[in-house]
């Protein structure tokens, strides 16, 4: 007797923590077992060292296994026109073969996620993103000509990234010289785009599950010569959060997952205003947002801010002039590149829009068992923090 | 003769509770059981040599951990521990199971619909936001729109404020949660039978409805409003059985003082001049007392307890219309082994959860249909658990306690009473419905108790054995449980109280009706009530 599909997946429960495609390589990689969970699968925190790994990002090339995303394919005649309605962006303007950071709202304008949408064709493309949509995606699609597939489990990802990541391609036999950001090329069966998450030059490659250790292992061959190193999301974060980028969940909490009203926000009170195409004559939320616009509505703020000293201030509470609480730091990290004490807060305006000065951080740093406090002088400066010439410059160089 | 402030009929948890927080408070207070023992319908009972049963309640998880620590039932031997899993076997062999873990559980549901699976997150977080919204109102005691006292307006503007931090969306949300049928409201979120059938459970459970009648859907939020220890909508078992909560509470009373008396079934609650004045037991003993609080259900306080033609005619009225009809019943076995499953896997944590076989909505709606008629369901549905799996103090090691809630259960069999015949052929249908599950399940079967609403009534006193003491309708709730007017826990007449599960909050083994019936107490007698925990924050 052959068991039904539905039967046969009954085993999922003898591994509550899945393992990626690539999860045999990163295994015999990592030194210091320090796994976490990251939508339910098994993810490093660090494979040996998080801090060697971020020079990897900086210095020559990181590997990092991005199959967890959140991934779907949407196709069809209306797929333009249904992304058009569902995000924030200006589809028609998305060219085949490019990819562009998007967000997209609920009836209220209230950001559900934000992730990258990729186009492969006329009529079709792919979303990544952090958290689950299908019946938000489904329900948006009623009266369009597309369909939506969930394929986290099917795609397998690979961020390659830093200064080396264009020679280690070149090297494998991948010619993306013309690739440049923002592109999006298949070569050889592998998908790849140039985009990430770390500000620096470097790629996002995608392949069919079966086909990922080939891939792994095409790369790490060639990569040999150039200093790649797999790392785990310790690294990525710092690298993350000096690309000036925000994390769903950690930065903002979004439409769907918030449980206190007041937690949910519209883009422009985490940064992403400039996203909005407001010539657009229709999408999920644009009424709202440009309700909150015109009446001044909006009450949060994202900020950059760099800190004096040097301690970081992840989770602190931002003070205006001392004794006023004006926001959160939602993240938060001494930057190796910038030589700065950087972080990303969350402000309540008017703070951090008309009351941009005398801004302040408290910091309790724990040491040795007691809490050292400090207060500190914050300044708002603008994302992203670090900026390399090289993470856009085509063709890319090759060090 | 000792002489007592205050007398509680019956000794069911809420009793208990009030008897617990009014002796502490200082008064004397005597608890009047008709059983030889307390609990009410929280007991574990030996029934047989070596079983302990949970023979009425079966899980914890609503208890307030506020009453737990006031009361010191740590200290007096309360433990509840959490559960994980469960499960629906389904026709076809397969089965749906409910992990704790939040990725197993979406992967469980993207077998049978990925879409479900991405559902569940939404569904969470809105019944999570309307659990939010009613837990702080649990353990205080409903305004009365009607009375213009400083407290009911004060009350009446804090629900209006409770009410105002939700957005448009979730006020319409919350007004469609108190008025919708569980199964229209699943509908919204769920695609697949199974996921329906599994989440519609908690709406239709110790509720004469079905699960596409209107109002279902508030009773699925009343099970989700617990909690194990902080993990908001977790349930848990009680170490040693139900019985552990009341056993824990009746040291607690004693141990300040307190007087139990078991055998000592009340007849009559006295009145003269619309006061109180004690109580007769069967037999004809006279206590008396100024105060007198009843955790009997309002029916069996008002109709046989005391006299009608000293109650307002209006009241009365309201109180015979006042819906708590039988509709379940209770299997209750003691195996000598484990039952096997073939459809779940070796081991699984579903056999440590809540297990059931009926994988459709409509199944439990044909299954009402049998109960409109004045038959138990021919296909019912069980809420099937086997605590010894978790709690080794129940029985010995290898042998094991299974609790069956049935549903559905009328209280009379085609309008006449029950008989004998009835209830084992009702009990057949159970274990018929087991059996095709579980090979050899009727083998290991060492002894059985089977509770129609007869046998509920007749021994824990609850009228038509209705287990949260009258429907979670939002007819009846807040301010109309059990009765306009009457909702905080005073009755027509001066000195006599109400405390069980016909008050506000309503039913279920949660004491907070015990709670806020003794604060009205001691708010009437000028008491300080500072001793009594504050609500905890919802934050």
């Amino acid at each position: 007797m052959t068991l039904s599909p539905r039967h046969a997946a009954q085993a999922h429960i003898l591994m509550p923590r899945l393992e990626t495609p690539f999860h045999s390589r990163l295994a015999a990689l990592s030194e210091v077992n320090d796994w976490y969970t990251w939508s339910g699968y098994k993810a490093p925190h660090s494979l040996a060292d998080a801090e060697l790994e971020y020079f990897a990002i900086r210095s020559t090339a990181a590997l990092f296994d991005i199959s967890p995303m959140v991934k779907y394919r949407i196709a069809g005649p209306d797929a333009e026109r249904y992304l058009n309605r569902l995000t924030v962006r200006d589809v028609r303007k998305l060219g085949v073969s490019r990819v562009h950071y998007t967000a997209w709202c609920d009836d209220h304008g209230h950001v559900l996620d934000d992730g990258t949408l990729f186009r492969f064709g006329p009529d079709e493309f792919r979303l990544c993103c952090q958290e689950r949509h299908l019946p938000w995606l489904l329900d948006s699609a009623y009266g369009f000509a597309v369909t939506i597939a969930e394929e986290t489990e099917e795609i397998a990802g690979l961020a390659l990234q830093g200064p080396t990541s264009y020679a280690v391609l070149s090297a494998a036999g991948f010619d993306v010289a013309r690739l440049k950001p923002f592109d999006v090329v298949t070569l050889d069966r592998v998908t790849i785009s140039r985009t990430g998450f770390t500000g620096d030059l470097g790629y996002e490659l995608f392949v069919p599950r079966d086909e990922a250790l080939p891939l792994w292992d095409r790369l790490w061959a060639a990569g040999e010569a150039h200093g790649i190193r797999a790392i785990g999301y310790g690294a990525l974060n710092q690298a993350r959060i000096e690309a000036g980028f925000i994390v769903a969940n950690a930065d903002f909490m979004t439409a769907e997952t918030a449980l206190r009203a007041d937690r949910v926000r519209l883009p422009d009170e985490i940064g992403l205003d400039w996203l909005v195409d407001t010539e657009k004559p229709s999408f999920n939320g644009r009424a709202a947002i440009l309700a909150a616009r015109r009446n001044q509505s909006l009450k949060h703020i994202l900020v950059g801010l760099e800190i004096e000293g040097n301690i970081p201030a992840e989770h602190a509470i931002v003070y205006h002039r001392g004794k006023h609480e004006a926001g959160i730091v939602t993240a938060g990290i001494w930057s190796p590149i910038a030589k700065r004490n950087i972080a990303i807060a969350s402000l309540e305006r008017p703070y951090g829009e008309r009351f941009t000065d005398d801004l302040w951080v408290e910091i309790y740093a724990l040491r040795e068992l007691k809490y050292q406090k400090m207060m500190k002088r914050a300044r708002i400066v603008p994302r992203p923090f670090v900026k390399l010439a090289r993470r856009s410059a085509t063709p890319p160089g090759l060090r | 003769m000792q002489k007592f402030d205050c007398l509680i009929v019956g000794g069911g948890h809420n009793g208990l509770v009030t008897a617990c927080y009014l002796q502490r408070a200082g008064l004397n207070v005597a608890v009047l059981e008709k059983n030889g023992w307390v609990g009410g319908a929280a007991t574990s009972r030996e029934l047989t040599p070596g079983f302990l049963y949970s023979n009425c309640s079966y899980v914890c998880s609503l208890f307030r951990p506020e009453i737990m620590r006031d009361l010191e039932l740590p200290r007096h031997g309360l433990q509840v521990i959490a559960y994980e899993g469960g499960a629906v076997f389904t026709r076809d062999g397969d089965y749906l199971a409910s992990y704790r873990d939040h990725d197993s559980h979406r992967r469980e549901f993207a077998r049978y619909s990925k879409r479900d699976a991405e559902a569940y997150n939404r569904y969470a977080r809105d019944v999570t936001r309307q659990c939010r919204f009613i837990q702080p109102l649990l353990m205080r005691t409903a305004p009365d729109p009607l009375g213009f006292r400083p407290r009911d307006i004060s009350e009446l503007l804090y629900l209006a404020r409770k009410f105002g931090e939700f957005g448009p969306q979730e006020m319409a949300q919350t007004l469609r949660f108190w008025t919708m049928s569980i199964s229209d409201f699943l509908d919204e979120y769920f695609e697949t039978d199974v996921i329906k059938a599994y989440l519609a459970l908690s709406g239709i459970i110790g509720t004469a409805l079905g699960p596409m009648s209107p109002g279902t859907a508030y009773v699925l939020l009343h099970h989700y409003m617990g909690e194990v220890d902080g993990s908001v909508g977790a349930w848990g078992y009680a170490r040693g059985g139900m019985g552990a909560v009341t056993q824990a509470l009746a040291r607690s009373f004693e141990s300040v003082g307190g007087v139990i008396r078991t055998d000592a079934e009340v007849e009559k609650i006295l009145s003269r001049g619309g006061r109180t004045t004690g109580v007769v037991l069967a037999g004809g003993e006279e206590i008396k007392a100024r105060l007198v609080v009843s955790n009997a259900d309002v029916k069996r306080t008002f109709l046989k307890l005391v006299e009608e033609k000293d109650l307002p005619g209006k009241f009365v009225h309201r109180v015979k219309h006042f819906k708590m009809r039988g509709s379940s019943g209770k299997v209750n076995i003691a195996l000598d082994s484990l039952p096997e499953f073939p459809a779940l896997p070796k081991d699984s944590n579903c056999m440590r959860g809540d297990m059931h076989f009926t994988d459709s909505v409509e199944r439990m709606e044909r299954a009402y249909d049998d109960w409109k008629a004045g038959r138990w369901s021919a296909d019912p549905f069980l809420d099937m658990m086997i605590p010894t799996t978790i709690d080794p103090t129940m029985t010995s090691p290898g042998k094991h306690f299974m609790s069956c809630f049935v549903q559905y259960c009328p209280p009379k069999v085609e309008g006449r009473d029950w008989t004998d015949a009835d209830r084992d052929a009702f009990a057949e249908t159970v274990i018929s419905q087991i059996a095709d599950y579980s090979p050899g399940f009727r083998d290991r079967i060492v002894h059985m108790e089977v509770r129609t609403p007869r046998e509920i009534e007749r021994e824990v006193g609850i009228t038509e054995g209705n287990i949260f003491q009258g429907e979670l309708t939002f007819d009846q709730l807040l301010f109309n449980r059990p009765v306009p007017g009457y909702a905080q826990y005073r009755s027509p007449i001066a000195g006599l109280y109400m405390c069980g599960s016909s008050t506000h909050p309503g039913g279920g083994v949660m004491g907070a009706p015990g709670r806020n019936a003794a604060m009205e107490i001691l708010r009437d007698l000028k008491r300080p009530t500072e001793a009594m925990s504050k609500a905890h924050d919802v934050v």
